[in-house]
């Protein structure tokens, strides 16, 4: 009952956050310099074309009548039509979506995978190998800008050792050299938060109990600091998530992948603006689910958050 | 069944520099007793404690000779393996703040039930079934409610009884309580020292009681040991010691107790404080702080004697019937 109620709360934050997040979209849209209706145009267009496109676009009727459209629009997710294609908006993105998606995925499971045993090894065997190893990764991590990666991973494994495609997104094969230029960075991250959260607390008192309890060593750091160590572990593995969706612009540009990146990066060449408009919404809609998604695991995690 | 602690003498070592924090501790618990162990902050309670528990990290921590003997066995002669099976079954202990003391994400009920499958070898049911009578026993009434409680939900004195009942679910020999109610007010400090001194009745645990609060100590014990810059400077029974105190010491602490019959007076406070570790008097440790200090209290360490029969001290002008 208690969590049902905690899941209501939650859920109506994150409808507050998009109701604010698409209004903000709205006005910094309209508070840019530049009518867009001229930019799409062109600069030869008349003063009947130009006024045309506003109709099409729906800047020619007041700020507020506007708004309140904006906002109909929103609660039915109509995003209207991309200028270039004359399709739905939401349709575009829902085709380009899946492949993105699961790019992100997959990076960040690979991120997890890696970064979070690792993080663990290096706390409990600090300076160890283990924990060298570590340092080592999550340095390149950082460092290693992710599309430079990309293109080396795809000059290696692509080119010189031909084991994955150098084109093409029909397969998980394909996506495989993205991911890992996705989730290196990100598993960089996790991995030092891991470390530093598990180091944390391993040295708080609960674990004195647990020693003077007689627990191995193993229950002391899987059954009692590791469950503790990852709520803040599993709140920046979310929010690195997040990332990974405006990440996969650049990778995508890498890899020639047909996803959302490469479709906003496109809207964006072309000026088609309900598209863009419509691709900021839905990642910031994606994020916020993101979000809430996190807090629900964070509150399995940590019985205090359910009460707040 | 005794838990003794033999000329137990440990050091802190990091870098350069060591501290003394042990020099030569000796006493013992019996089993059914309250033993006290009294002394300012710093004096080395804890550290005997955690000694005793093998909670101490090593390094820093040194043990430099001694022995602590648990059912006629040198714990300290163990490998970590064995010493982990006695350690929660046959000797366990309590903390002074439960709120830190136990992990905030697992429920009561596994914290209390982990023990009993661990060291007992009881499956889920059992361990259920028998972390519910535990907590009938600490007075912790509600059942199966408090064992699905994470620690927050519960209250100050509750976390305390909790922890109680994670120590003496394995039914211990001895229990090693480190100021108990040092963090609680004082209603609740009362509450704790009656389940204490039931739990010693009941289970016939000897119990090792760690405090600074000499009226605590005073309600509880049988035998008091005071210690003084990591050694036991005067023992002997609870009612011997408050009546004829023979170390300085200890004269002084008993004289620095507020009480309700000297209001208006001064408080009497011991001048100075506890020194160093890393930098304890030649002779006898308390001579800068005594009254009573004559020369030979800088140059010769006094030997623990038995000026009484039963009653220890080390002082070069104890006085007793010539034991």
């Amino acid at each position: 009952m208690e969590f049902i109620l905690f899941l209501l709360r939650r859920f109506t934050r994150l409808l507050l956050t998009i109701l604010i997040i698409s209004t903000i979209i709205f006005f910094v849209i309209r508070v840019i310099p530049g009518d867009p209706a001229l930019v799409v145009a062109g600069i030869d267009a008349s003063d009947e074309e130009i006024q045309a496109i506003r109709v099409k676009l729906g800047t020619d009727a007041p700020v507020a009548v506007q708004y309140i459209n904006w906002m109909k629009d929103m609660v039915k997710l109509d995003f209207g039509k991309s200028l270039t294609s004359n399709q739905p908006v939401l349709k575009i993105i829902r085709q380009r979506f899946s492949l993105t998606f699961t790019l992100a995925i997959l990076g960040i499971l690979l991120g997890v995978i890696i970064a979070i045993p690792l993080g663990v090894l290096s706390a409990v065997h600090r300076w160890s190998l283990w924990d060298y190893f570590g340092m080592v990764f999550s340095q390149l991590g950082m460092a290693v800008p992710s599309f430079w990666l990309g293109i080396i991973l795809l000059l290696i494994f692509s080119v010189k050792f031909p084991i994955f495609p150098l084109f093409g997104s029909d397969s998980l094969k394909n996506l495989v050299l993205p991911a890992i230029a996705l989730g290196f960075a990100r598993a960089a991250v996790i991995l030092r938060l891991t470390r530093a959260s598990m180091v944390d607390e391993l040295s708080k008192e609960y674990i004195i109990t647990a020693r003077a309890k007689g627990l191995t060593e193993k229950m002391i750091h899987y059954r009692h600091a590791l469950k503790n160590a990852l709520i803040p572990v599993v709140t920046v593995t979310g929010i690195q998530f997040g990332y990974m969706l405006g990440g996969a612009i650049i990778i995508e540009q890498v890899f020639s992948l047909p996803g959302l990146g490469r479709l906003f990066l496109y809207a964006i060449y072309q000026r088609d603006f309900p598209l863009i408009q419509g691709g900021v919404v839905f990642i910031a809609i994606i994020f916020s689910l993101t979000n809430f998604i996190v807090d629900i695991f964070y509150s399995i995690l940590n019985p205090k958050i359910r009460l707040s | 069944m005794e838990l003794i602690v033999k000329n137990l003498d440990l050091s802190f070592v990091s870098g350069g520099s060591e501290a003394h924090a042990l020099r030569g501790i000796d006493f013992s618990v019996k089993e059914g007793e309250i033993h006290s162990l009294v002394g300012e902050s710093g004096s080395g309670k804890t550290v005997t404690s955690t000694a005793i528990m093998r909670l101490l990290l090593s390094p820093p921590a040194r043990i430099n000779s001694g022995e602590i003997i648990l059912d006629g066995i040198n714990t300290l002669k163990m490998q970590e393996k064995e010493h982990r099976k006695i350690r929660g079954k046959k000797i366990a202990m309590i903390f002074q703040e439960p709120s830190k003391y136990l992990n905030p994400t697992l429920k009561i009920g596994k914290q209390i039930t982990e023990s009993l499958i661990l060291h007992l070898g009881m499956d889920k049911k059992e361990a259920v079934l028998r972390a519910l009578a535990i907590l009938e026993t600490v007075g912790l009434g509600g059942g199966k409610r408090v064992l699905n409680s994470y620690p927050h939900e519960l209250s100050g004195g509750m976390k305390q009884r909790a922890m109680i009942a994670i120590a003496i679910s394995c039914n211990p020999d001895f229990l090693i309580a480190d100021e108990p109610t040092t963090a609680l007010d004082v209603t609740l400090q009362l509450q704790i020292l009656e389940l204490i001194l039931s739990l010693k009745e009941k289970l016939s645990m000897g119990i090792l009681f760690i405090s600074h609060d000499l009226r605590v100590v005073h309600d509880i014990s049988d035998r008091i040991s005071v210690i003084y810059a990591g050694k036991i400077v005067e023992g002997t029974s609870k009612n011997e010691l408050f009546s004829n105190p023979l170390h300085p010491y200890t004269q002084l602490l008993l004289k620095s107790i507020p009480d309700a019959e000297k209001r208006g007076t001064r408080l009497t406070t011991i001048p100075g404080k506890v020194p160093d570790a890393e930098n304890i008097p030649t002779g006898c440790a308390f001579h800068p702080r005594c009254p009573k200090a004559q020369d030979i209290c800088r140059e010769k360490e006094p030997e623990m004697k038995e000026y009484i029969k039963g009653h220890f001290s080390a002082c070069h002008f104890s006085q007793g019937e010539g034991f």
